[in-house]
This record gives structure tokens, sequence and C-alpha cells, in this order.
């Protein structure tokens, strides 16, 4: 069933231009958008169409403006272009709601915020020093169940790994569920098995809440296998957009992430079609 | 004051107490070092130590300042300058061209140098070293009318700005995801700072200023698991040591505000040990 829903989103083409969906999906678009600081030129022509329920991943080198964009969508740096959020009904509007999972928090580990605190502290107008108002705990404690979480509710945000606190940050950009979703996957202080954890996570949210999801990613592995679509950026835009068969055989991907990774990711591919193929 | 002479005679009748100077001095502690304690968990939290004993120095220029206008009570043209210096601080960080550090070092040093180059012209700085140690005991009922005022705008923007606040300061991506202005936070946050601080030089001094700032929050910190603690304690240990110091400086003849910076360091020693013995 999941595949043919796929196949039916991939096989429908947008021109960039246009403020319809055209599939009677709802989508994100995000369209010409340049992003100028200081008057260097960070980003330029990024044009993005992402559908509900599809995990876009963006790869590129470091410094090529991954993050920047990031930033350009929550509309913390000024930027020019357009971005868009199209429901079902092609009722554009053009601020979707966000939810945003940082690559980490500016905190030391001696900092006594609880989780508890930290979803509190987003929801609610009353002082946290104060108070909390009563229903929040079962809010919070239901909202952390979405990602595996609901053990971590009093603890200090310190304590926890770097696979927990990314699920505690995953749970917060959840709620309330968001139009767009935006991932920044750290780079470093998570093991290889909650970085898998993570993405299944996400990968199972997706499905279940028809997100649209922006995934900043480290690991082409885990995007080969998890994205829905790959977004290439190299020099201040994106330079390749398509399926990860599509951009992880491109010329350009190939020679910026090294030859050997993409032999090992196409013999990869070539197995699991075999295999296929021997069922 | 009437009814707070009467009902300090009434209720403590210490010989430490029979002076009016001394009850003036206590309710002015007891309305100035909540504030301390509040303000103090947020400046720990974001490590702004630096930046607010930079701001008791710049004091120093405020004060040369009024000299220059001939203002009778300097107050007005340090709030002035300290709020000038902040705005410059911000700015100059968010040009993102030097570390923070770097820029409020070189700020905080012209300030100072300024302010000794003019108050010592014709060699007469010693009238104004009552503002290095402060006096506490010269506080009169005008003064504790401005605290008392203070006070209760320092609460109300406090409850109403912290969990935004908070939020910004753990990561202003995640912040602005949520709608949160960080920059109008991030400088209501310093502007208070900067006031509280001013405010309170003439009783304090400048040398210890901060300390006052940082020490409660600093000893909350080792033992609090979360937010509602770490504000309980802080405050508790800023209002203790805020009325401790008072009495011993009396018995001792000290000057005040050291003498309750002494004993903030002893509580700071006293969680440190006991945070040590907890892990």
């Amino acid at each position: 069933m999941n595949m043919k829903l796929n196949m039916i989103q991939h096989n429908c083409t947008h021109s960039s231009e246009g403020t319809s969906c055209k599939c009677g999906l709802c989508c994100t678009k995000i369209t010409d958008f340049g992003v100028t600081r200081g008057g260097t030129e960070i980003l330029r022509n990024v044009n993005l169409h992402i559908h509900c329920g599809d995990l876009t991943a963006i790869i590129g080198p470091n410094g090529a403006g991954k993050s920047t964009l990031i930033k350009a969508i929550l509309g913390e740096i000024p930027h020019t272009g357009k971005l868009q959020f199209l429901d079902a009904k092609d009722e554009g509007t053009t601020n979707p709601s966000m939810g945003y999972v940082p690559q980490k928090l500016d905190l030391d580990s001696s900092s006594p915020t609880s989780v508890l605190d930290l979803f509190a502290a987003t929801h609610t107008r009353m002082p946290i020093w104060f108070s909390y108002p009563k229903k929040i705990q079962e809010r919070v404690r239901e909202t952390l169940a979405r990602t595996q979480a609901e053990h971590l509710i009093n603890k200090r945000l310190g304590t926890l790994s770097g696979g927990e606190l990314q699920r505690v940050l995953l749970a917060l950009a959840l709620d309330p569920i968001p139009h767009l979703l935006l991932l920044d996957e750290p780079v470093s202080g998570i093991d290889q098995r909650g970085l898998e954890l993570f993405y299944k996570t996400v990968s199972t949210l997706r499905k279940e809440y028809d997100l649209s999801i922006i995934l900043v990613s480290h690991d082409l592995n885990l995007v080969a296998e998890y994205a829905d679509r790959v977004a290439f950026i190299n020099n201040n835009t994106i330079e390749c957009a398509g399926t990860p068969q599509e951009v992880f055989s491109n010329e350009k991907v190939i020679q910026t992430f090294g030859l050997d990774w993409s032999k090992r990711y196409q013999s990869n591919e070539k197995d699991k079609v075999d295999n296929a193929h021997m069922v | 004051m009437h009814i707070w002479y009467s009902l300090m005679n009434l209720l403590l009748p210490f010989s430490w107490l029979q002076h009016d100077f001394m009850k003036n001095a206590l309710l002015g502690i007891i309305l100035v070092t909540p504030i301390f304690g509040l303000l103090g968990t947020m400046i720990v939290n974001n490590k702004m130590a630096f930046f607010s004993d930079s701001l008791g120095h710049s004091a120093l220029t405020g004060i040369a300042i009024g000299v220059i206008l001939g203002i009778d009570n300097p107050i007005w043209s340090m709030l002035f300058f300290s709020v000038l210096i902040t705005i410059a601080i911000l700015v100059v960080k968010e040009a993102n061209t030097a570390s923070t550090d770097t820029i409020i070092g070189v700020f905080s040093s012209t300030a100072v140098a300024l302010g000794i180059v003019i108050l010592s012209r014709n060699g007469g700085f010693n009238k104004y070293s009552v503002y290095l140690i402060g006096d506490l005991l010269s506080i009169n009922p005008t003064d504790l009318l401005t605290l008392s005022l203070v006070f209760i705008l320092v609460i109300t923007l406090w409850s109403v700005i912290f969990n935004r606040l908070l939020l910004a300061s753990m990561n202003p991506s995640l912040a602005r995801s949520r709608g949160i202005n960080v920059r109008l936070y991030e400088y209501l946050f310093t502007m208070t700072m900067a006031v509280i601080v001013t405010i309170s030089i003439q009783w304090v001094g400048i040398l210890i200023i901060s300390s006052l700032l940082i020490l409660p929050a600093a000893a909350s910190r080792n033992i609090a698991k979360n937010m509602r603690q770490y504000h309980v304690y802080s405050v508790f240990i800023a209002l203790i040591s805020g009325v401790a110091g008072l009495i011993l400086s009396y018995f001792w003849g000290t000057a005040t505000g050291a003498t309750i910076v002494l004993i903030s360091s002893a509580f700071f020693a006293v969680t440190f040990a006991f945070k040590l013995r907890m892990s």
C-alpha cells in the first residue's frame, strides 16, 4: 500500500512556478530561495517540492549551505523567494507550521533543566520557575511516548545520551503535529545504533502523521535506506535532486563523496535486486 | 516607613535593628536579593558572568558622565550609559566577527579606563571610591521606594518572558520555529540586567556586584534537579546570605556587600561538596 502511494507521488511532476500540487496531495513548496549575508551569496535558486509523507534528505559537503537553508526556512535569517504550504484542496498558505529538531542544545551537563521543563516552557505561559499547569505532565508523557521517550520525563537534559536527547527533541517538534518537520541530524555525540533508531522512528512517524520532512543528513547509508527523495546541495544551490538511486549515481555527487562510497552503494543495491530475484 | 519601623521594633527587637538605617538596609536587602537570585539563574545558564561583570565596570563611566554634566545623583547617567554599552555589545556580537568574550573585554576595559581618566582629573578620584565597595547602610526611604518599584517591575517582566527566554537561550532556531522573537527576548533580558546592576551599584559596589548575581545561582545549580528548584534555592540562598551578611557586617564593622558575598561563597562551597558526595 505504501509502495503504491510512493509510486503515485514520484510519478507526478511539477513546474516550480505553479501554485498547485496537481496530485491532490498536500505539499510544501520552496520556490527560488536565496540567502545573502554580509555581501556573500550563501544560497541561490533553491527550489524544493516536498510531499506530505515524504522524507527529503539534504546532503552536501560542509559549508555548502545546508544549515543556512534550514535557518532560512525557519525564518531565522532573511531570504528571498517563497515558502508555501498547500493542502490537499490546494488552499495555499504561506505560513506552514514548523517543527524543528536542532543538532544540539546550548547547555552544559550541569544545567538543571529537566525534560519536563523544556516542554512546559514551550507549551505554557506560566513561568516554569513558579509552577506547572496541572494538565501539562499528562500531555508531555503522551507526546514523549511517540518517540519511546516517556521514561525520560523527569531527567535533566544534561544527563541524556545523544540518542535520548534527539528523541526528546523530536517529540517536542511533534507537539503540535507540524506541516513541515525540519531535522538537523547531529554530527557527533550519537552512536550508530542511536542514529538508526532515530531514522526508524522518523520513518514510522512520517507515515503515521503524513508529515513532510526535510532532513539534513551526514550519514549517506541511512539516507539511501530511509529517504524518499534526496537533494544534493553544492556550490550554494541544489545541484541535483531526485530519488536516492538517481542522486547517488549523479556524477557530481560521486565526485564529492568519493568513488568508494558510490561503488559500495551501487553493489548493495544490486545485491538487493539480485536477492529479490532469487526470492 | 513608620509602619515598617514599628513592625521591626515589635517583631525583631534586636540591638542591631535599633537604628533606622539598619531597618532601611534590611528592607533594601529583602527587596533586592530575590531579584539577584532570580536573574542570576539565567545569567549562569547563559554563561554571562563576564557580561554582568563588565556591566558593573561600565557604571564607572556612567558616574563620570554624570559628573561632567553636573548631575547630583549620577544614577540616570549610569543607567543611560549601561544601557548604551549593553546595546553596543549586542550589536557588535551580532556582527559575529570576534568571540563574545573578546568583545565584552574590549568594551569593559574601555569603559573602566574612560571612567577613571575622567574621574581622576585633578586628582579627585578618592571621593568616588565609595562606588567601588558600595554602602548599603546609606540606603534611604526614597531609594527604597525606587527599589520597590523595580522589584515589582522585574518580577512581572521575569514572569512574562522567562519561558520564552529559556527556550531562546537553549537553541535560537528551535525558539524561532515556535514563533519566538529571539532578539527581542535577548534585549529584554540584558536590559533588565543592566538596570538592576546599575541601580544596585551605589549600595553593593562595582567590585562585587556580579558575584552577588552569580554566586546564589551557581550554588543552587549544584543541588537543583529542575528549573523550579533552581530558582527556589537560588532566591533563598541570596536572601539568607543578604540578611546574614547585614547582621555580621554590623557586628564586625565590615562592608556589607562584601560580607554578603563571602556568605554566598560559603553556600557555594557547601553545595559543591554536597554535589561531589552525591556523584
